[in-house]
C-alpha cells in the first residue's frame, strides 16, 4: 500500500507550494530586498567621499610652496580653483558651489568653509590645520619628534556592500519570517483550515514544525541568495566566521516568526496580520540600522535599538560576516534573539484563538 | 450500539444560548440531517458532537468513544467538511486531496480514486482557488471521505450553490452512505432534508424541536392535500361537488381544491376526464416547519 508520506512531510510541502505561489510573498521575501541589496551595492558601491573643492584667492604660500610629497596628499584631498575676488569666491562658497574658500592675510591662512555638508567641514578643518602645523614645524628647522600612520582596522577589501549586506539580510529575514507566520494564522484561522487539522489525527506540534521548518528553509535560501550574489555581483568578501551567521539567521527567524504569531494572534483578518507586520518589522529595520549604519545615528536612538531584536541580530551577522570577529562575537546576539522568541511566543500563544469569532 | 449518543447538550456564549439541552442518537448507516435556519444553533451542536468544542452541560460519545478532549483514536474513523473554502492556499485540486490522504496516513490511490468519484478528474490540475463554487464542494467532500471514515460530518455542504450546482450535488451526497458509512449533515434547504435524509432533526433557538423520517414528519402534521388542476378545466361550482373537497379556490396557477382524500378526489376528477395539468401537493418540511415554529421558514 503506497501512503503519500507523512504528515509532516505533506504539510511542509503543502505551505511550501502556497508560498512559492503567491508572488507578493516571492516579491518581499526574495525580490524586494535585493532591489535594495542592487540599489545600495550598486550604485553606492563607491562612496570614497570626493574631493573637497577649494577656491584660492590670490597668492597663498601655504599652498603654493608645499613640498612635493605633501603636495601630493594635498591634491588627494583638494580640487583647487583660482580667483582674485574673494567676495565672489566666499559668494560660491555660501551657494553651495564649492566648500572652502582659502586666502592668506601676512602669516595667517584664512579658510572661509561651509557648515553645510559636516563630514566635508571637518575633512576640510582637519587637513589645512594639519598643512599649518606641518608648515610650522619646517619652518622651526626641527625635525618632527611624532609621526603618525593610520591603519583601517577594517580589512583592506570593506566596501558598501559589506556593511548592507547583513543588514538589509536581516531586514529580509525578519521580514519574510512575521509575514509568513502571521498570514498563515490568520489565512488558516479564517477559511478554518485550522480547525480542520484540529480535527484530522496530526497533533499541533506536526503543525507548528512544519510551519517552522518551511520559514528556515526560505530563511536559509535567502542568506544563500544575498551572499552568493554579493558575492558574484558586488564583489561581497566574507571573513572566516561568516558561517556562524547560520544560526544567528535559524534563531532569528524563530524571534520574528513569534512576532507574527503575536501580529496574527491580535488582528482579525489576513491583511491585517500582515498589516500589523510591516508596521512592526519596517520602523524596527530602520531602528535597527537595516538601511544605514547606526554609528552616525543619535545616541538615544542607538540606545532605543537596543531593545530591538532585528538590531541584535543585525549587528551579530555584521561581526561574524564582515568585522570578523570570531565565532563567540555571535553568542550575545543569539542569546537574546532567543530571549525575545520565548517571551513573544508565550505572548502570542497567551492571546491565540483558534477561531476569529 | 448507535454510532451517536448526545444526551442533554447545551452551549452557551454570554447571553445567547446556542444549544440547549439536545438529545441525538444516529444509528449506523444512516443520514441524519439536522434543519433549520441560520443561528438556530446547528453549526454548534455539530461541533460539541465532532469534539471541536466542550458542551457546558450534557454528554456524548461518538463510535462508543468520548470526544472530549480530543480523543485520537477517534480521529481516523471520522471525516468532516467544516466549509468548502478550508483548503491550503495555492494548491491544485490533487494536491490539496493529497495533503489531505497523508495527514490521515491514507493511500495516495484512494486520493486519485475519491477525485474521479467526486468528479474532478478534469480539474486535478486547477488551483483551489480557481474551482467553482460547486466544485470547491465536492473537493472538500472528497476531502472529508479520502480516508474511509466510518461517520462523515457536512457542515452545509450545498450552502452557496444555485439550485443546478445543488441538484448535482445530492446524487454524489445520496451515494456517500453506501458500505454502512454513517452521515450527519446540516442544510437550511427543506427539500435537501427530505431528499438525502433518512431522518431530519429540525432545530430552531438551540433545540431539536422534531426528530423523524421526513415521511413521518409530515404525516403527524396531518394537514391536508392540495390538489391543483389547470385553470378553467374544472368548474369551481362542479369542484364543490366533488366528496371530501373541503374548499375551493381559484388562483392563477389554477383551481386548488383542498381535501383530506386526495385518492378519491383525483378518482372523481379522472372520472369527469378533469385531469388536465394536475399536482398533488402533499405537505412539505416547510410546513411541518411552519406548523412547529409558528413562522414562515427563513432559510
Amino acid at each position: 500500500m503506497s501512503i503519500s508520506g507523512s504528515p509532516f512531510w505533506a504539510l511542509s510541502v503543502a505551505i511550501l507550494r502556497g508560498f512559492l505561489r503567491d508572488r507578493a510573498s516571492v516579491f518581499f521575501a526574495l525580490v524586494f530586498p535585493l532591489m535594495f541589496l542592487v540599489l545600495f551595492g550598486g550604485l553606492l558601491g563607491d562612496q570614497g567621499t570626493s574631493k573637497v573643492d577649494m577656491i584660492k584667492v590670490g597668492d597663498v604660500a601655504l599652498v603654493d610652496e608645499l613640498p612635493d610629497d605633501a603636495r601630493e596628499a594635498f591634491d588627494e584631498t583638494f580640487e583647487v580653483e583660482e580667483s582674485d575676488d574673494l567676495e565672489a569666491a566666499i559668494d560660491t562658497v555660501r551657494k553651495g558651489d564649492a566648500d572652502v574658500a582659502l586666502e592668506q592675510r601676512g602669516d595667517v591662512v584664512v579658510a572661509h568653509y561651509t557648515q553645510t555638508d559636516q563630514v566635508r567641514a571637518g575633512i576640510t578643518q582637519g587637513t589645512l590645520r594639519a598643512f599649518v602645523d606641518g608648515a610650522n614645524v619646517a619652518a622651526s628647522g626641527q625635525p618632527p619628534r611624532f609621526d603618525l600612520r593610520t591603519e583601517r582596522v577594517e580589512d583592506d577589501s570593506l566596501t558598501t556592500i559589506q556593511f548592507v549586506t547583513p543588514g538589509l539580510l536581516g531586514w529580509a529575514v525578519a521580514m519574510s519570517a512575521a509575514f509568513g507566520a502571521a498570514a498563515t494564522l490568520q489565512g488558516w484561522r479564517q477559511s478554518k483550515l485550522l480547525r480542520r487539522l484540529q480535527l484530522a489525527p496530526v497533533s499541533t506540534r506536526t503543525v507548528v514544525a512544519a510551519r517552522i521548518a518551511v520559514t528556515l528553509t526560505v530563511a536559509l535560501a535567502q542568506l544563500a541568495i544575498f551572499l552568493g550574489l554579493g558575492a558574484a555581483a558586488f564583489g561581497l568578501t566574507l571573513s572566516g566566521t561568516w558561517w556562524m551567521a547560520i544560526p544567528l539567521v535559524v534563531v532569528g527567524t524563530l524571534c520574528f516568526m513569534a512576532i507574527g504569531l503575536l501580529a496574527g494572534a491580535i488582528t482579525r483578518t489576513a491583511e491585517g496580520a500582515v498589516n500589523m507586520s510591516n508596521f512592526i518589522v519596517l520602523p524596527m529595520a530602520f531602528l535597527s540600522g537595516s538601511f544605514f549604519p547606526l554609528d552616525v545615528a543619535p545616541e538615544w536612538m542607538q540606545r532605543l535599538s537596543d531593545a530591538l531584536p532585528l538590531k541584535h541580530l543585525n549587528e551579530g551577522m555584521l561581526d561574524v560576516m564582515v568585522r570578523g570577529e570570531g565565532a563567540s562575537a555571535a553568542l550575545a546576539p543569539l542569546a537574546v534573539l532567543a530571549g525575545f522568541a520565548v517571551v513573544v511566543t508565550l505572548a502570542a500563544a497567551k492571546l491565540f484563538r483558534w477561531e476569529t469569532t | 450500539m448507535s454510532v451517536i449518543d448526545a444526551r442533554g447538550l447545551s452551549k452557551t456564549y454570554g447571553d445567547l444560548t446556542a444549544v440547549d439541552g439536545v438529545d441525538l442518537t444516529v444509528e449506523q448507516g444512516e443520514t441524519v440531517g439536522v434543519l433549520g435556519p441560520n443561528g438556530a444553533g446547528k453549526t454548534t451542536l455539530l461541533e460539541m458532537v465532532e469534539g471541536l468544542r466542550q458542551p457546558d452541560a450534557g454528554e456524548v460519545s461518538v463510535l462508543g468513544e468520548p470526544v472530549w478532549p480530543r480523543n485520537k483514536r477517534l480521529q481516523p474513523r471520522i471525516g468532516v467538511q467544516l466549509q468548502a473554502s478550508s483548503f491550503f492556499e495555492r494548491l491544485t485540486a490533487r494536491e490539496q486531496i493529497h495533503t489531505f490522504a497523508a495527514l490521515y496516513r491514507a493511500p495516495a490511490t484512494a486520493a486519485d480514486e475519491w477525485l474521479e468519484r467526486v468528479g474532478l478528474e478534469e480539474k486535478a490540475d486547477t488551483r483551489v482557488e480557481d474551482l467553482s463554487g460547486g466544485q470547491g464542494q465536492r473537493l472538500s467532500i472528497a476531502c472529508a471521505l479520502v480516508h474511509d471514515p466510518e461517520l462523515v460530518f457536512l457542515d452545509e455542504p450545498t450552502s452557496a450553490l444555485d439550485p443546478q450546482a445543488r441538484r448535482n450535488l445530492w446524487d454524489l451526497l445520496s451515494d456517500i452512505n453506501d458500505a454502512g458509512r454513517t452521515v450527519v449533515l446540516t442544510t437550511h434547504h427543506m427539500d435537501e432534508a427530505e431528499v438525502l435524509c433518512d431522518r431530519v432533526a429540525i432545530m430552531d433557538h438551540g433545540r431539536v424541536l422534531e426528530l423523524g423520517t421526513p415521511t413521518a414528519l409530515v404525516r403527524s402534521l396531518d394537514a391536508p392535500t392540495r390538489i391543483t388542476v389547470a385553470p378553467g378545466v374544472v368548474p369551481v361550482e362542479e369542484a364543490r361537488q366533488i366528496p371530501a373537497v373541503t374548499e375551493v379556490r381559484e388562483t392563477a396557477d389554477g383551481t386548488v381544491l383542498t381535501t383530506r382524500d386526495p385518492a378519491g378526489v383525483v378518482a372523481a376528477l379522472g372520472e369527469r376526464q378533469r385531469l388536465d395539468g394536475v399536482t398533488v401537493h402533499t405537505g412539505t418540511l416547510e410546513d411541518v416547519f411552519l406548523a412547529l415554529t409558528g413562522r414562515e421558514y427563513r432559510a
